[in-house]
């Protein structure tokens, strides 16, 4: 063994101790009006220890271990089986998802209200995940500012509805238009700024939105946000025990049968699962457009797309604009579902989050970012214990994705297609 | 006379703010120009050195030392230690696997180690914002006083006094040592520098580390200036100072200082004349104009493309 | 068709194109040899509107284009290859085609979402014409292939295939033989002629090897130092004594 691991070995491990002892082991507590300073508890203690044992062996054997990492046989079940012929296998997908969306329509009404509370809220997530695909998987633009879109969809529909009384099925378009425009004229000056620089400045954007919201108290209410957004109707027909709008009618008068709130609740997800299911299968389609193409060809090189006369403004204004109407789409669903609204939902960390999620589930795969967004929704609800650790563990995993599986845990599959020859 | 007195204490909020963002700045403009990735978890660290900072000055006064210099350096030393040890630590874990890689890929990488150290602080301090003691007490104050009087507290002098010191000492290093040198060649063309026998790995690891440090100070500064800090005092600060080095011309270290500056002044600028809660919509345009208009900023090179 | 007079571009101090003539007629191939580092390829990102040139005058088809944005300049009908190619390396070969293509499909949003029958008999005649031109370049097996794990000299086809669905007026080709072994050589100058004579396409070509474009030049225009050498039919630049004495003599 090289001297040289060694003292390599013993600087890593020195560097682990100094970097997590001082912030994990001691304490800043309040002590009347001083603060003080308390030990952790000695299992933090041992575990800070024991971690820079594990480091230093780590990077004592570290030349072994990577070579038998390396010399391991690959453990994917999937390589050994023969892969299904592409019409085949879009045969299968295409009965899968059926059967997965019918599922969905059936699922609520035999679950609790809580779970079916979290499904719409897993819906939402989806949206604004498949929308910011689009602008960071498929045209490669690193969007950090994308809950603003939200939040102005959100903030419509709490808008139109206190100043003009708009109903939810009104404001859903309104919503999305507002926010595209939104995201065509923010994007129009900045797209052409190189990929790092875009990805700061529409995180500038973001905050100055949230910001405006914070402070235009006479609109928005400021910090305390607008109450009371309604629900969606069914043609006209409320799903409250009693009716607020004009000219409707009750649900559970129309059709005779007891008030539940449940109803309004199943109501909103089969709304958001339609929604999900069409914001899917636009984009599926987009992609296979040529504008879709385009915004690859973009992502994959600027200058070979120029030189081929896709003018970049026009495409990467298209994908920032497509990605804005989705994300507003998702905003008026939210605002309806919360019933409240105010700038505490669309802070940085959202951003965070639905790129979180297009980032694990795998830039540009659909698939894998619904998975994600369900894996990332729901992983916190289930283990209460785990969504401290929530953002922890998302932090860690974006680093560790791009360590080591930059295209996701289910990766872009390319759609072959068929050429027929020349007769 | 009055208003004079007024603007001129705004002037001085400024420059102070201003100096300590042109501390941080530092590091983002540094690993900007050899690299050229955006370190986004740099405002983290330097949280992590504003805390550190703290535990050290609470661990001081539990132990019962009382003078005011003794305190100072050690907190100074251990944030200086355990923050650029972080730096060090960021690099070889997040960004050294995923150099060089398509540009999306280390800035992401960034973000989740950001978004990381955030949460790691969060769990184990708390999310509450703790008090700092203000350690520097007292202020020289000018003008008549029934009326409105600038005052120009101990503290905001030895900002700056700080700042000129780590100037000073940046500059006669990166001029003066062998590191620094190398350093200006890995900026200058990193394949070059490999072939000509630099250690470049070396080269990048010891540029996070002073950005780190410099940070570090930044992080005690500001955390007695402010009177406080949280597990998020790092997220805007880390934003602003990277405002500051793209205003002043990323890659550039004279550039990152007077970006500082400009950003300070113009933030406080707006707290005084129009509103608080504004200065931080203030400095994000100033970002996006800059980007926009002169994207090499102030005394940056330009960039040609190459095809 | 094309004409440059009098083109330089100035980097910073250092003038890397200094008064450079160059002219392209219908149904011709012409190539710009020189010297690497004789500014050759500046000259083309001036043609190709990637720079804008600092001085000096580019008309095509009579009408002045320099300073006219990269992509306008595509749609007139001149597209380019680059020195290092470039293809869009995660996109398959076929479609790395019909994204070029994507000015005869645009149709608007509407229509390709509700695939009305124009959309899809545009759709059809852009695949038939990938399918075409893969077939010519002998990629047609490799169609559903990531174009970033072709062979190079795959590539170098697939990226002229690209510029050719695009039907341009010229075609400009950067070192288009550089990295080829004789007989991918070989088999590019013919299909450089073949474009020129059944697809009557013009060709600018650059290349640093004069021999490579000798038997297919009509006329060649030499460089060096970013300053305009000799001109005129492969024989007379060949006993042209300035370009003996710069170029092939040091050779």
């Amino acid at each position: 063994m090289a001297t040289h691991n060694l003292k390599h070995a013993l600087f890593c491990a020195i560097v682990t101790v100094v970097i997590a002892y001082p912030i994990l082991g001691l304490d800043l507590v309040a002590q009347g009006t001083q603060i003080g300073l308390e030990g952790a508890t000695p299992t933090t203690i041992i575990s800070i220890f024991l971690a820079a044992g594990i480091v230093f062996l780590f990077q004592l054997f570290r030349d072994n271990i990577m070579g038998n990492l390396g010399k391991l046989p690959k453990l994917n079940p999937l390589s050994g089986r023969e892969p299904m012929p592409a019409e085949k296998r879009a045969k299968v997908e295409a009965w899968v998802l059926t059967a997965i969306i019918v599922l969905a329509l059936f699922w609520p009404f035999v679950v609790s209200r809580g779970s079916v509370d979290l499904a719409t809220l897993v819906l939402i997530y989806i949206m604004l995940a498949l929308g910011l695909n689009v602008v960071v998987g498929l045209a490669g633009l690193l969007d950090l500012g994308y809950v603003a879109f939200y939040a102005v969809g959100a903030y419509t529909f709490a808008l139109l509805y206190q100043y003009f009384g708009f109903t939810f099925w009104m404001a859903l378009p309104v919503g999305a238009l507002l926010a595209a425009t939104f995201g065509m004229v923010l994007g129009f000056p900045v797209l052409r700024l190189r990929g790092d620089y875009l990805a700061i400045v529409t995180l500038g954007f973001g905050e100055i939105i949230r910001i405006l919201l914070n402070n235009w108290t006479a609109v928005t209410g400021g910090p305390n946000g607008i109450g009371g957004i309604p629900d969606p109707t069914l043609f006209g027909m409320e799903f409250g025990r009693r009716v607020k709008g004009e000219g409707n009618t009750s649900f559970h008068e129309t059709f005779g049968i007891a008030y539940s709130g449940e109803h309004k609740v199943i109501f909103l997800y089969l709304i958001a699962l339609v929604l999900a299911v069409i914001t899917a299968l636009v984009i599926r389609r987009l992609m296979r457009m040529p504008v879709g193409r385009a915004w690859e060809a973009l992502r994959e090189d600027e200058i070979a797309a120029r030189s081929l006369g896709l003018s970049r403004t026009a495409v990467k204004l298209s994908a920032f604009t497509i990605g804005a109407f989705f994300a507003g789409f998702a905003g008026t669903v939210f605002a309806s579902k919360q019933g409240f609204i105010s700038p505490e939902s669309f802070v940085f960390l959202e951003s965070a989050i639905i790129l979180a999620i297009v980032v694990l589930g795998g830039m540009g795969s659909q698939i894998g970012v619904i998975l994600a967004a369900i894996a990332v929704t729901i992983l916190p609800e289930l283990a209460r214990e785990f969504s401290d650790f929530r953002m922890l563990v998302f932090g860690a995993a974006m680093v560790l994705m791009m360590v080591w599986r930059p295209q996701g845990l289910m990766p872009m599959r390319r759609i072959p297609i068929s050429l027929k020859r020349q007769e | 006379m009055q208003d004079l007195l007024y603007f001129s204490q705004q002037l001085v909020n400024g420059l102070t703010i201003g100096s300590a963002y042109a501390l941080i700045a530092i590091g983002y403009t540094m690993v900007y120009g050899i690299i050229g990735m955006i370190n986004f978890a740099h405002g983290e660290i330097y949280m992590i050195g504003a805390y550190t900072a703290l535990i050290a000055i609470t661990g001081l006064a539990t132990l019962g030392v009382a003078w005011l210099p003794v305190i100072l350096l050690v907190a100074l030393i251990c944030a200086v230690i355990v923050s650029s040890s972080m730096g060090w630590a960021v690099e070889r874990v997040a960004y050294r696997p995923v150099r060089g890689r398509h540009r999306l890929i280390p800035l992401i990488s960034a973000i989740g180690m950001s978004i990381f150290l955030q949460n790691y602080v969060h769990l184990a301090q708390g999310s509450r914002n703790i008090g700092f003691p203000a350690l520097i007490d007292g202020s020289f104050r000018f003008g008549a006083p029934e009326s409105f009087q600038l005052s120009l507290s101990y503290m905001q002098i030895t900002i700056f006094i700080t700042t000129l010191i780590c100037m000073t000492l940046l500059s006669l290093f990166i001029s003066r040592s062998r590191i620094g040198r190398a350093c200006r060649a890995v900026s200058q063309d990193l394949g070059m520098a490999n072939l000509l026998g630099i250690d470049t790995n070396r080269i990048i690891s010891a540029t996070f580390v002073i950005g780190a440090s410099l940070a570090a100070v930044a992080g005690l500064l500001l955390g007695m200036y402010y009177g406080s800090v949280d597990p998020l005092f790092g997220f805007i600060a880390g934003l602003k100072a990277f405002t500051a080095a793209v205003l002043g011309g990323i890659g550039s270290i004279p550039g990152a200082m007077l970006g500082g500056l400009i950003l300070g002044v113009s933030e406080s600028m707006t707290s005084g004349y129009l509103s608080g809660e504004y200065k931080d919509v203030v400095s994000f345009s100033l970002l996006i104009l800059i980007l926009l208009f002169k994207p090499t900023g102030l005394l940056g090179k330009p960039e040609v493309e190459k095809i | 068709m094309l004409e440059v007079q009098d083109l330089s571009m100035r980097f910073g101090g250092l003038l890397a194109v200094d008064g450079v003539h160059l002219d392209v007629q219908n149904h011709e191939i012409v190539s710009v040899i020189g010297p690497n580092g004789a500014g050759k390829t500046t000259v083309f990102n001036c043609v190709s509107g990637f720079y804008k040139p600092t001085g000096g005058k580019i008309l095509f088809e009579g009408k002045e284009v320099q300073g006219k944005p990269d992509y306008k300049i595509s749609r007139l009908g001149m597209v380019r290859t680059f020195q290092h190619v470039r293809l869009f390396g995660q996109m398959s070969v076929v479609e790395n085609l019909l994204v070029a293509q994507h000015r005869h499909l645009n149709t608007n949003l509407l229509s390709g979402l509700l695939k009305t029958p124009d959309y899809r008999s545009r759709e059809k005649r852009s695949l038939d014409k990938a399918a075409y031109w893969l077939e010519r370049v002998g990629l047609l097996e490799l169609a559903n292939r990531e174009a970033g794990n072709l062979a190079y000299g795959q590539q170098r086809r697939l990226e002229i295939a690209r510029c050719m669905v695009t039907e341009p007026k010229l075609l400009m080709l950067d070192e288009p033989a550089a990295g080829l072994n004789p007989a991918e050589t070989n088999d590019l100058n013919q299909l450089i002629m073949s474009l020129k004579e059944d697809y009557n396409v013009s060709v600018l070509l650059i290349e640093h090897d004069m021999s490579l474009v000798m038997d297919i030049s009509d006329r060649i225009t030499v460089i060096n130092q970013g300053r305009p050498l000799a001109s005129g039919t492969p024989d007379d630049v060949r006993q042209n004594d300035d370009v003996i004495k710069a170029y092939l003599g040091e050779a």
